[in-house]
């Protein structure tokens, strides 16, 4: 697996991005000229308290949300300004996301839930298949590939979603509180497949997170507070 | 190309877990098919009866044959005709022959009281009188039991659906013409049409019976072919010695179905236009409690890059296809319920009771099916919409 990457160029640029959102007349500042750069290959830890605004960055990166103002670029590519539409295929081609609640489809096995993403690419069936396999091995899980949700345990379920979120080979892998719902020792196994996606195969992650355990493997730790990154956790 | 069929794929994936996550909301799945299945279930009823009673008074006239009545009536109720005019008729050219003669008769229309088996009420039947000819006339009598009944004496025969909606009128029991009581010797159909809703006599034993001296109502007439109808009009109205009006049967018994019908239609469409209007909330019910249970599928599904417009078109034939299911068990409850129920109404315009049978027709049950489409496209919509407008980010952690 690699990353397209522009020579000299931060995959990810967040250049002076604020947002507001409107709560009735009142209006909320969640971020004020924030200035984000993370290189490719990198493994960036989002730390900062509840409501500081870590995944709203997080959703301006994957392409979920827009910026009031500022800019979002990630390889290369303006983000805030392609519409709904290129929005959504450009979430296909170059994100993958990895949530807290693992967001799998209660009604479809490990392996179809992998496969869900490659619905988008133009690939045959046997090459999903081809994929699919490949992104259950990596994460331990081929032999529960036939399994529901309901029948996983939670580390088990996580580990799906970081297949399903690898699956496409994606610039960029988005990861929003991935051990928040876990226990220590499943929070551990999904730290270290985490650890190993980054080292090994070179992906690019930022990851959300409360918990300072999660955030000491990254290879780097910003602190939002008040909607300013700084390198240093808030006292 | 290649982007319409990963469009396409989007689509279908969506509508899959919709479809596949129906068990889990059944209660409600169950409530939206049902409403829509009794929509259709009544506007098919209701409609079936319009159209029974029309196939009842179309199948009442080939297109060779006519009637006469006096100029200006609308009815043969209203009309009048002696002996020598009716003769006149059966003598213009057009007219059929056989070996007997012309292929004309000359009837008399009375009407007497009979009850109804279902409610026991008295209600008008309709009594003619025929000649000879009225058979070969109307080449569709055939009789079920029983037998024709013999000419110059005081019997009666009776329509199949008189028979069915009437009491006392089964073979060997006797009805009251005037003052006397004339036995029934056979049952007859007529191909559905009206005639079945009639009973028959001898003309010239009903005319001495109800003192009409030697007079008649109207000409039941074959032609040589239906293209001879204008000639032998023309025949007719430009005759100084008659003072007629010629019309098709076919048209004679189309017009007197209209008024019904037209009411009948209207009724059910009313009443299935509230219902259905009722099954659109069910149907939104529905589909907004998918959209809300499935907020956070749809939700990572948009994260991972599936088009707003996939989800919109998902949903509505999510939608569709429960409609589509009411639609079929409504049409099938329909038809099981109504095709062949037989009952009889007024005709307005000859104050006698028509027995007919109700026919669920396959147009009707387009119609039925198209209505469980409409609803189901108005019920899925703005669910559709309100799903492919969730704030993506808001709506991932929503539980």
């Amino acid at each position: 697996m690699s990353n397209p990457t522009n020579s000299g160029e931060p995959l990810v640029r967040v250049d002076g991005v604020e947002k507001v959102f409107h709560r009735g007349a009142e209006e909320i500042h969640i971020l004020a000229q924030l200035h984000l750069e993370v290189p490719a290959g990198e493994f960036l830890a989002l730390m900062g308290p509840s409501g500081s605004g870590k995944s709203t960055l997080l959703n301006l990166i994957g392409g979920l949300d827009r910026p009031t103002k500022g800019t979002v670029t990630i390889a290369g590519e303006r983000v805030d300004q392609l519409s709904d539409r290129q929005l959504a295929a450009w979430r296909a081609r170059h994100i993958g996301f990895v949530f807290q609640l693992y967001n799998l489809m209660p009604v479809l096995t490990a392996e179809r839930n992998v496969e869900l993403p490659l619905l988008l690419t133009h690939l045959s069936r046997a090459e999903r298949k081809k994929h699919v396999e490949t992104a259950l091995a990596m994460v331990g899980l081929s032999h529960r590939a036939k399994h529901f949700p309901r029948t996983l345990s939670g580390g088990e379920q996580q580990r799906v979603g970081i297949a399903r979120g690898i699956v496409t080979d994606p610039t960029l892998l988005l990861c929003d509180e991935p051990t928040g719902d876990l226990d220590r020792k499943a929070g551990d196994e999904i730290l270290n497949l985490l650890q190993a996606l980054n080292r090994e195969h070179g992906k690019t992650i930022i990851m959300v997170t409360h918990d300072p355990h999660a955030s000491a493997r990254a290879s780097r730790t910003v602190y939002l507070n008040k909607g300013q990154l700084s390198n240093v956790p808030v006292a | 190309m290649a982007g319409l069929l990963n469009w396409f794929a989007q689509i279908a994936a969506i509508t899959r877990f919709g479809l596949m996550s129906i068990p889990q909301r059944r209660g409600a799945v169950a409530a939206t098919v049902f409403g829509i299945a009794g929509v259709v279930a009544v506007l098919v009823g209701v409609l079936s009866i319009a159209a029974g009673f029309r196939r009842a008074m179309a199948a009442s006239g080939a297109a060779d044959s006519v009637i006469v009545l006096r100029s200006g009536s609308d009815s043969e109720m209203v009309s009048g005709f002696g002996r020598e005019e009716t003769r006149v008729i059966a003598d213009t050219p057009g007219v059929a022959r056989n070996a007997q003669g012309p292929l004309a008769s000359a009837e008399l229309f009375v009407i007497i009281n009979l009850a109804k088996r279902s409610t026991g009420t008295d209600a008008n039947v309709p009594l003619r009188g025929v000649e000879a000819a009225a058979l070969p006339v109307r080449d569709n009598v055939k009789f079920t039991d029983g037998r024709m009944f013999t000419w110059g004496r005081n019997e009666v025969v009776v329509g199949a659906g008189a028979a069915h909606e009437f009491a006392g009128l089964e073979v060997g029991s006797t009805i009251k013409v005037g003052r006397e009581s004339w036995p029934v010797v056979g049952i007859f159909s007529a191909g559905g049409g009206i005639a079945e809703s009639e009973i028959w006599s001898d003309a010239k034993v009903l005319q001495a019976a109800y003192n009409r001296g030697d007079s008649f109502q109207s000409v039941y007439a074959r032609l040589n072919s239906a293209g001879a109808f204008q000639e032998f009009k023309d025949a007719l109205t430009s005759n100084p010695r008659l003072n007629v009006k010629v019309v098709r049967q076919s048209d004679y018994y189309a017009e007197q179905s209209q008024t019904i019908t037209r009411l009948i239609t209207t009724l059910g469409v009313l009443i299935a236009g509230l219902m259905a209007v009722g099954a659109v909330f069910g149907a939104l019910n529905t589909m907004y409690s998918a959209v809300a249970a499935r907020t956070r599928e749809i939700a990572t599904l948009r994260a991972l890059g599936f088009g707003g417009g996939a989800v919109v078109v998902a949903l509505m034939i999510e939608s569709l296809v429960l409609a589509l299911m009411g639609g079929a068990v409504g049409a099938v409850a329909a038809y099981v319920a109504f095709d062949n129920f037989r009952a009889a109404t007024m005709n307005w315009q000859s104050f006698s009771q028509v027995t007919f049978a109700f026919a669920v027709t396959p147009q009707l049950l387009v119609q039925g099916v198209v209505w469980a489409t409409v609803i189901g496209l108005l019920g899925g919509l703005l669910p559709a919409i309100r799903a492919a407008r969730l704030p993506i980010a808001a709506a991932l952690r929503e539980l």
